[in-house]
């Protein structure tokens, strides 16, 4: 959905109402992604490290039900 | 056309003074408070907004967000935007909606008109509470009869559900005869109704926006606190002598608001403030409290949905919350994983506590933690609220209850039996 471009900071969001569960983000992205007890993937509030963003912005694309966003760190 | 202000007087300011049965007329209504302005241009919208914005007037529905924020939003949007005046009052402890629309009527539709006019809307949609349709169809046809307004108004019957009254999930019903929370962005004020820039407004935030109007903000300041102005609707239930709905200044202690509803029927040991996505506290405590959200700040409890519910000494904290959190968890819209499945697993945990089966603390908080603002409303944050406030206040008890010993029979708390859907 919205990836910012370029290098400005950005956090991961999870839309939890188009969320499956489908838990490939959290295989894609195992050190910023984890599942919590019912498979729904908990992403934390703090800006994705520069080295990581690259492979976010994919796993954003990559995302079945297109639930998962970068959004810009105001 | 200036206003006839024959009425600028003291509380109550929504309500009609005294025990008067049923609806106050058109006629009545306007003898009282004398008629709005009408007929404003684009320099007078922006006039009255910024009354509305030195008034100081918030959200009355739970979420207290600032009234005259929301409207230059929506005025601001290069569609012709609608207005949603709601009155779902999904919540089943909560009567106060239901109480204004019923007694009230005139007051809330000239706010929806008011804040129609305020942000462009040629229409305002009135979702009500299925108990007060009537009044209100019947407060509409007396308007359109007195060609009172420019503004069309249509009335909708609310679902009948806890999660119903969330801003989107209003504005989904209506649409699609869905009563579910929608994703955020786009916001409502964008892209709501049938795509329209929306302005949804809880039905009391529109009567106090008609009062505004008609009297200005240095009026509706002169009750309640500098940083929280005017009066509030409170639903006041449990261990009190006469349950009910009452109009009070932000910030009267909570131990008056109980003495207005005819004080203590039993020793108190527990107050529910702000409903059931609100917050349990000491009664002793909480009733020096002023009964606002800076008076209650520090207590982690606020004002939310204007509802004070009195546990009295006899009745078990634990059992009470152990049923809402039940029925709370029977009343997720199913869409989000946390909130579906993590609120049922919360609420059985919440059980075994106080039928004193025992349960893993740790468990029960790591799944409060995994559940808290996942969502794509505030329905399980609301719920977690709930369960922590319970742990910290009941925490007492929750010793006696692993051994079997039990305080009371809940009862206090209304919770819809299954079938209501």
């Amino acid at each position: 959905m919205t990836v910012p471009a370029g290098r400005a900071a950005a956090r991961l969001r999870v839309d939890f109402i188009a969320c499956d569960g489908r838990g490939l983000c959290a295989e894609a992205l195992p050190g910023l992604i984890t599942l919590d007890d019912w498979g729904f993937p908990v992403v934390g509030r703090r800006a994705v490290p520069p080295r990581l963003l690259a492979d976010a912005r994919a796993t954003v694309r990559a995302c079945p039900k297109l639930a998962l966003r970068l959004e810009p760190v105001r | 056309m200036t206003p006839t202000a024959p009425w600028p007087g003291t509380l109550p300011r929504l309500l009609p003074a005294g025990r008067v049965a049923g609806p106050v007329s058109l006629a009545e209504h306007t003898a009282r408070y004398g008629r709005p302005p009408s007929g404003p241009g684009p320099r007078r919208r922006e006039a009255m907004i910024a009354e509305v914005d030195r008034a100081g007037l918030t959200g009355r529905g739970g979420a207290g967000f600032p009234t005259a924020r929301k409207l230059a939003a929506v005025a601001a949007a290069r569609y012709a935007p609608v207005v949603v005046a709601n009155g779902t009052e999904g919540e089943p402890a909560s009567a106060k909606d239901q109480v204004l629309m019923a007694r009230s009527p005139q007051l809330v539709l000239d706010g929806a008109v008011l804040a129609a006019e305020m942000v462009g809307a040629g229409e305002a949609v009135v979702v009500v509470h299925r108990r007060v349709r009537e009044i209100v169809d019947e407060a509409v046809a007396e308007r359109v009869r007195a060609r009172a307004d420019r503004v069309r108004l249509e009335v909708c019957t609310a679902a009948d559900r806890f999660v119903a009254g969330e801003a989107s999930a209003v504005v989904h019903w209506i649409e699609r005869g869905v009563p579910a929370p929608t994703a955020t962005p786009p916001r409502l004020a964008q892209r709501g109704l049938h795509r329209a820039p929306t302005l949804v407004q809880n039905v009391e935030t529109l009567a106090h926006l008609a009062l505004i109007v008609r009297y200005g903000a240095g009026w509706f300041r002169s009750a309640g606190t500098a940083a929280e102005p005017g009066s509030m609707l409170v639903t006041v239930l449990g261990a009190v002598r006469e349950p009910g709905v009452f109009e009070v200044p932000i910030g009267t202690p909570v131990g008056r608001v109980l003495d207005r509803a005819g004080g203590a029927s039993a020793p108190l040991q527990a107050l529910l403030l702000g409903g059931y996505f609100g917050t349990w506290v000491d009664a002793a405590e909480g009733a020096g409290r002023p009964f606002s959200s800076a008076g209650l700040a520090d207590l982690g409890a606020g004002t939310g949905a204007g509802l004070i519910a009195a546990l009295p000494a006899g009745a078990c904290g634990l059992g009470e919350t152990a049923r809402v959190v039940r029925y709370l968890a029977g009343e997720s819209a199913g869409q989000c994983g946390p909130c579906r499945f993590g609120l049922p697993a919360i609420a059985g945990q919440v059980e075994r506590l106080a039928d004193g089966r025992g349960t893993d603390p740790g468990l029960l908080q790591r799944w409060l933690g995994q559940v808290d603002r996942r969502g794509g409303c505030a329905h399980p944050d609301g719920t977690v609220r709930l369960v922590r406030s319970a742990l910290r206040t009941f925490g007492a008890e929750l010793s006696r209850h692993a051994d079997g010993r039990c305080c009371g029979r809940a009862s206090v708390l209304p919770v819809p039996s299954g079938g209501s859907r």
